[in-house]
């Protein structure tokens, strides 16, 4: 093997390793899975690596494999894929349309120059990783797909197998939740109050 | 789209679509226009941007030492 091509693939792979653990940890929730999925990913894109035509779509490359490794055995698991894909719609209250931006400005917040600013800021990232990690399967993959790996609804409609429209309301209903959750936790952890100390807004 | 400028609803309806830069470029240049003269949808466009750069960075986390040593030995058996 060309030792130049094995280097720059070292060092990719250690400047992105954080960012691969942080996917893979989103996707599988699991420390231990996490760390699976990524080694295994990798000695994927290694036995694949003379198919990677630029250079500089080398994240993008790496990553839409560990996606792919990542949904591939997801279905594996499932006795019925497509079915067990499929998030349970019916009677889905909590996945109707929700907007965070809306609920901050609510009259009785109004009184803060920038209710959404200020909440915004002191969310925690854990309390972002919280209400991700909280989604159902089906809604927490289209999010990860696309929001943190920065797929195309395209390309995530591809890697998922599903038209690209399933896609798009799978989105659009998990960044429903996703914002439902971040308001519930908002309210629970007072954030909304004047005086909470939590974060560096109020200004 | 149509030739009556989009309204505050309609810019709110392909937001997300904007964001994600999945709209055809007349149609992100309408929303990029009405979005500069409307204060109502930039800062709503400005939050949704500001969440999804939080979600984005929920895929960033600490690879522990037991990994970067597994991938090391990996590599180096390539």
């Amino acid at each position: 093997v060309d030792v130049g091509i094995r280097q720059r693939f070292a060092v990719e792979i250690e400047r992105l390793a954080d960012r691969l653990f942080g996917t893979a940890l989103r996707l599988t929730r699991n420390r231990g899975d996490a760390e699976e999925l990524v080694a295994e990913a990798v000695a994927k894109a290694w036995a694949t690596c003379s198919e990677l035509r630029d250079p500089h779509r080398f994240e993008a490359w790496i990553q839409r494999i560990l996606a792919n490794t990542f949904v591939s055995a997801w279905r594996h698991r499932r006795a019925s894929p497509e079915i067990a894909l499929e998030p349970d719609e019916a009677g889905d209250q909590e996945s109707r349309p929700f907007s965070l931006f809306e609920r901050l400005h609510q009259p009785f917040l109004l009184w803060w120059s920038n209710p959404e600013e200020s909440v915004m800021a002191k969310l925690l990232g854990e309390d972002i990783e919280r209400a991700l990690d909280g989604l159902p399967d089906a809604y927490r993959i289209a999010v990860v797909l696309v929001d943190v790996q920065g797929h195309s609804y395209q390309e995530a409609a591809e890697l998922l197998g599903v038209p690209v429209g399933t896609v798009r309301s799978r989105l659009a209903r998990a960044r429903g939740l996703l914002q439902r959750a971040l308001w519930q936790h908002a309210r629970e952890a007072g954030l909304l109050d004047r005086d909470h100390q939590g974060g560096e807004a109020d200004e | 789209m149509s030739e009556s400028p989009m309204t505050c609803e309609e810019i709110l309806e392909h937001l997300f679509a904007y964001l994600d830069r999945e709209l055809d470029s007349q149609t992100a240049a309408e929303i990029e226009r009405h979005l500069d003269g409307c204060r109502g949808c930039f800062s709503r466009a400005e939050f949704e941007r500001k969440l999804q750069a939080r979600v984005r960075a929920a895929g960033q986390s600490g690879a522990p030492e037991s990994l970067r040593a597994r991938l090391k030995y990996l590599m180096e058996r390539f």
